[in-house]
């Protein structure tokens, strides 16, 4: 008994039956267990399949084609999610709305979260004057709630923006000005997380031991530090694309949001649910557009809440 | 602690500044509001310069914010347009206590314009509030009781439906299904947009029930979050040293729960509520605009989109007063509720 307790005790020290695990491999194992996580990316890639391998059957012409004949049509064979109070086809708008919604949901987060990254590395390294300012105007921004802020916004940048014309596609201008507008009223929470990683981070040996052997500053951050606050910025990064979804959808709601023809999730609601004869007689206008927005963004949360399990173990839920 | 608060104050004060220098900035720069001042009329240039020489807005943009935060009582304007300034300036700024007058409508004080939609927007933001509480903790304690049971699961599915839902989606389906739909199974149904109707007049019972769609649209969005911050916090509790006492006292689980762990479980709650506050000021914008109540939110987005300068500005103002005072307010209360808290 003793010799073979021994035996496998040596053996475990010397031959490891299996090779230990890499961070991102324990990650991925976690991430794939959470069930709800698991659902959450696969709906979400059928939702982006949805929304981009529609273009295939559908040209945009043909979402933004008008007949009067056909205005404000139930759901049928033709048309399975209804016409609008034009006679457009509502699939083939949720279709290249999604397309738009998905991208300044993606496009607002990424900026936001550059911002909230830039101050809140800025912040936490430097410290002192450079930290008081940044955290003044971070806690500033905070205090005025986010509708409010990308109001005022909204005003102060609504037609200084031009359209644009990507990939033989033109892009009202506005859909660009949501983009910087979420962003910049959205950055705020995940500065403060960074920067207190920041504080803590710099003050560890390997970070001591970079400065001693003359590491440039911006070195420093962005190959030391910057790596080991990732958990925090892919949750806040994926969250964010979330709660960008809903604020293009708030402020489309509010019509200071994308400009027709281009179409989004929140602009479709906006139409469909100005006037009460709409909302009462034509229930597919509005429920179409708003489940999809709901999908999504439960999924980006799923999603989020599974990669927040999996990155950072500790946090309880 | 009275240091603390001093220290708290004090910074609050460039705090407020910064806000107000931004925003200031932001909505004096976005559009001209004397554009749309003549209606359907095409105003001439100089009716047009004029107007703006009047209102002030004809000044750099530092002098609009200095007129605009100290007042002009104590400099003389040029209001003729020759370059002399011939006129002492009548207005006092928002450190005297005068938000300015609206440029939308005109000659009415931005105040006055606030004041009255602020009880309409507290009449339905304050019993929402309640509702919002209550349920929380109700929902939030009943799932931590049952972690992981089939209740348990299912409201975690509504919740996180709930959560991600944008709030006029759940006033759209909410107004179909009571106030459409149930109407036509021929049930009582409830109104949908205004305060009243305008036929039975502005009764109590009329408004009440005008109230239940918005506060229930916005009650079970808000739920859906706080009611998982509930739960969690919940079974941090129960899991704590003091509660295994407590039951091996022999304490009936009722005892325990309502006496021991409660309070502490609801601790946190208050965190929520100190910043949610403030909010119910500024109204919820959206809820007001998809049912039509004439409340702040509503004031908000009709004159930001004109460029009322002073009256988003006094909404915005008063906003952030609320938000830093109740932030102090919060973190003394914590304090006093858990004294495990220091400040110093």
């Amino acid at each position: 008994m003793e010799i073979a307790e021994s035996n496998s005790i040596t053996n475990m020290q010397f031959e490891p039956e299996t090779k230990p695990l890499t961070f991102r491999e324990l990650s991925w194992r976690r991430f794939r267990r959470h069930k709800m996580a698991m659902a959450g990316a696969v709906m979400l890639a059928l939702l982006v399949v949805y929304c981009f391998g529609g273009t295939l059957f559908l040209t945009e012409e043909y979402a933004n084609f008008t007949d009067t004949k056909i205005i404000l049509q139930p759901p049928s064979a033709e048309h399975p999610f209804g016409t609008d109070t034009v006679g457009r086809d509502i699939l083939a708008r949720t279709i290249y709305g999604g397309q738009i919604s998905l991208l300044i949901g993606i496009s607002a987060a990424m900026v936001g979260v550059l911002i909230g990254v830039l101050i809140g590395a800025l912040a936490g390294y430097y410290g002192g004057l450079v930290d008081g300012i940044l955290m003044r105007f971070t806690e500033a921004m905070f205090t005025i709630p986010q509708l409010f802020l990308l109001l005022v916004m909204a005003k102060y940048f609504a037609g200084k923006i031009p359209n644009v014309q990507v990939m033989g596609r033109s892009f009202s201008g506005s859909v660009i000005l949501i983009v910087v507008i979420i962003g910049l009223t959205s950055w705020m929470y995940l500065a403060r997380i960074v920067r207190a990683d920041f504080l803590s981070l710099k003050e560890r040996e390997f970070i001591v031991a970079a400065n001693t052997i003359g590491t440039r500053n911006r070195a420093i951050i962005i190959r030391h530090i910057l790596p080991n606050t990732m958990a925090p910025i892919i949750v806040a990064a994926t969250l964010g694309v979330a709660n960008a979804i809903l604020s293009e959808a708030y402020i489309s709601f509010l019509g200071l949001g994308v400009q027709a023809p281009t179409a989004t999730w929140g602009n479709m609601l906006q139409v469909a649910s100005s006037g009460f004869h709409k909302i009462q007689n034509a229930p597919w206008f509005w429920f179409f557009p708003g489940m999809f927005i709901v999908l999504t963004v439960l999924s980006i949360n799923f999603l989020g809440d599974g990669l927040r399990d999996a990155l950072d173990p500790t946090t309880v839920t | 602690m009275s240091r603390y608060v001093i220290r708290r104050l004090l910074q609050a004060i460039p705090l407020l500044f910064i806000i107000s220098l931004v925003l200031f900035v932001l909505m004096r720069a976005s559009g001209d509001p004397v554009a749309t001042m003549g209606g359907r009329r095409v105003m001439r240039p100089e009716d047009r310069q004029r107007l703006a020489r009047q209102l002030g807005l004809d000044k750099p943009i530092y002098t609009q914010y200095l007129y605009w935060l100290i007042g002009n009582d104590w400099a003389t304007i040029d209001t003729d347009g020759d370059g002399e300034p011939d006129m002492p300036g009548d207005r006092r700024g928002v450190l005297r206590g005068e938000l300015g007058k609206s440029l939308v409508s005109r000659g009415k004080e931005a105040w006055d314009i606030i004041w009255e939609r602020l009880p309409n927007t507290l009449l339905l933001m304050i019993p929402a509030e309640i509702v919002i509480i209550l349920f929380s903790l109700i929902v939030g304690i009943f799932s931590a009781l049952r972690q992981y049971t089939l209740a348990d699961n299912v409201i975690t599915a509504i919740s996180f439906i709930g959560y991600s839902m944008p709030i006029f989606f759940v006033a759209l389906i909410s107004m179909y299904l009571f106030s459409v739909k149930f109407k036509e199974w021929g049930l009582p149904f409830l109104p949908t947009v205004g305060m009243f109707d305008p036929k039975l007049g502005k009764t109590p019972s009329q408004v009440a029930l005008h109230m239940v769609l918005p506060i229930f649209s916005m009650a079970s969005i808000s739920i859906a979050g706080y009611s998982r911050y509930v739960r969690s916090q919940m079974l941090e509790t129960i899991s704590q040293d003091y509660i295994r006492t407590a039951r091996a006292k022999g304490l009936s689980e009722r005892a325990v729960i309502s006496g021991h762990a409660l309070k502490n479980a609801s601790l946190p709650l208050v965190t929520i509520i100190g910043l949610d506050i403030p909010l119910l000021l500024g109204g919820a914008i959206v809820t007001e605009t998809i049912f039509a109540w004439p409340g702040m939110g509503r004031l908000f987005v009709d004159h930001v989109s004109r460029g009322d300068t002073p009256v988003v500005m006094g909404i915005l103002m008063i906003i952030a007063l609320a938000v830093v005072i109740f932030q102090l307010l919060t973190d003394i209360l914590y304090a006093w509720l858990d004294p495990r808290i220091r400040y110093e």
